[in-house]
């Protein structure tokens, strides 16, 4: 569905991803974990097109998209929870929403979505009309997911879905993650929380100062020592 | 309480003052407007902004005379004319992104200020080439009568006509930017761009309905100031532009609500400051400096504005 071959990504002159290679299959749900700075934020921008990559290319189902613009990716059917959430603090938290569904205009579908959304998180309907900037950070993440939703991508990629929430809402968060791909949508998850990730994932990569230095099945990999004493803590 | 014939007539005066203080204060509002949803989204204060202004009442001033509205007054030759003018702005506005802002927003936010401080000159000394710097008379699109309020207080229909028409436009803008899609985005691309990419928002389009939209509005500024007073010259947008931006800071730039009520705030101020000025000392000659003396103990006071939540950059 999604493949990086030889991908390299420069801000100006420091190099961010020195040319990673990798590949997710339709239904998979592939976590990235790696330290802070390690480049796995700047892996999804650049699948997303909000960066362009030096060299190298990006193809999704196929077709080549190095160089398409953002908004136009979101068509091909890709959608990201980005670092940060990045909700639009000053709407409401349905019209966040509606801006998820930007760019579709079956209003019949949006409203069924909309309410699968609500079933998937229902604190989220107690705030529908609350400005999203008044959630907590955990609210912000539903919302945040729900919203990548909203365009029924085919790729939900989601960036540190985890970050920065108490233990039960990260719980929370991690069975709506099984749910979306139980529903068929395939799942790039970026998480510090090395654990929880790879519990929750089929195959994983990991990450280092933007190369790729361990690729494999999840299972296997949070059984490997050095994971074990880098990533998990043990 | 009835008042004697003195009383009666500083109230006259006093009613007087707020009418022609809002007139005014009602363009400054309808430019500020754009001031404020530009930065709002952009960061970028458009120095150009005050030329559209400009520019509107020369597009106005155009139309009125190619089509004949300037010898048969009419309402319908008005509400062509101020379209009209809006349209051509939104136009020359979109075209200004386009080809000077988009070309250097991915440099420094100062590049771009500087740019449209180039603009704004560029403008300006384009349409002295153009139209010479000698000031027009915009024709009189409606009969202008006087009515009597209270006692001696007047208005006029030109005044009305800015009360009416800028209100009208204002509920529009509100209507479009909190209840209709391509609202929404303003206010998603204004809070987070990337975030507003992501959701499959085409940015550049609506940086560039934002820029159509203000510049609309003040063309539209444009045509009704011609209205009330018909003089027009290519440099009449520096100072009013400069006026409406303190409008846009001392309502807390980048809130809609603020620019309008800033608006009326700068007008009012101005108007009292002619009427009554001389009573504390300040000659009435002073009206220019008043909004820049807001902006001063704006800045020093409440730098975010009445109505603004953020401490915003400097620029």
């Amino acid at each position: 569905m999604l493949t990086l071959e030889n991908v390299s990504v420069n801000y100006g002159a420091i190099e961010a991803l020195n040319g990673i290679s990798l590949h997710i299959e339709q239904g998979e749900v592939v976590t990235l974990i790696g330290a802070n700075g390690a480049g796995k934020t700047t892996t999804l921008r650049t699948i997303t097109g909000l960066l362009e990559p030096k060299s190298g290319a990006v193809k999704f189902e196929g077709k080549l998209t190095n160089g398409i613009a953002a908004h136009k990716l979101v068509a091909l059917g890709m959608a990201m929870s980005p670092e940060g959430r990045g909700v639009f603090a000053n709407l409401s938290v349905r019209e966040n929403l509606e801006m998820g569904a930007y760019l579709r205009n079956d209003k019949k579908g949006i409203a069924d979505d909309m309410e699968r959304g609500f079933a998937m998180f229902p604190r989220l309907k107690e705030r529908e009309q609350q400005k999203a900037g008044t959630l907590s950070g955990g609210e912000q993440q539903m919302l945040a997911m729900v919203r990548a939703l909203m365009s029924r991508p085919r790729l939900l990629l989601l960036d540190e879905p985890s970050l920065g929430l108490a233990p039960l809402v990260v719980h929370t968060i991690f069975e709506a993650i099984e749910e979306i791909r139980s529903n068929g949508t395939t799942i790039l998850l970026v998480e510090q929380n090395a654990n929880a990730a790879l519990h929750h994932s089929d195959r994983a990569y990991v990450l280092e100062t933007g190369r790729i230095v361990m690729e494999g099945n999840s299972k296997e990999l949070a059984a490997n020592p050095k994971v074990k004493e880098a990533y998990l803590g043990e | 309480m009835t008042l004697d014939s003195g009383q009666q007539e500083k109230m006259d005066t006093f009613i007087q003052q707020i009418i022609n203080g809002l007139t005014i204060g009602s363009i400054y509002a309808l430019i500020a407007l754009g001031y404020t949803m530009v930065y709002g989204i952009l960061r970028l204060i458009n120095f150009a902004h005050g030329d559209i202004y400009m520019v509107g009442a020369y597009a106005g001033f155009m139309l009125a005379t190619a089509l004949g509205f300037a010898v048969n007054p009419s309402v319908f030759g008005f509400i062509v004319t101020l379209l009209g003018s809006m349209t051509i702005a939104a136009a020359i506005g979109m075209a200004i992104e386009r080809f000077a802002y988009r070309p250097v927003r991915k440099y420094s936010k100062m590049t771009t200020l500087i740019t449209a401080i180039g603009m704004s000159l560029l403008i300006e000394y384009l349409f002295v080439f153009i139209f010479s710097g000698t000031p027009r008379s915009f024709p009189q699109l409606l009969p202008n009568e006087n009515y009597t309020l209270f006692g001696n207080a007047t208005i006029s229909t030109s005044q009305i006509l800015i009360f009416v028409v800028s209100l009208l436009l204002m509920i529009f803008l509100q209507w479009i930017v909190y209840q209709t899609k391509i609202g929404k985005a303003m206010r998603a691309v204004s809070y987070n761009i990337n975030s507003a990419k992501l959701m499959g928002i085409n940015t550049d389009f609506v940086i560039a309905f934002t820029f159509a939209l203000g510049s609309a509005l003040a063309a539209a500024g444009g045509v009704l100031t011609a209205q009330y007073n018909p003089k027009i010259e290519p440099l009449m947008g520096i100072i009013t532009g400069l006026k409406a931006f303190v409008a846009a800071v001392l309502g807390g730039i980048g809130n809609i609500p603020g620019a309008v009520l800033g608006g009326l705030l700068i007008g009012a101020a101005e108007t009292l400051v002619v009427g009554y000025g001389s009573y504390i000392g300040v000659p009435s000659t002073y009206r220019d400096a008043v909004a820049f003396a807001i902006l001063i103990l704006v800045l020093l006071i409440r730098p975010a504005g009445l109505l603004g939540t953020n401490i915003q950059e400097k620029v």
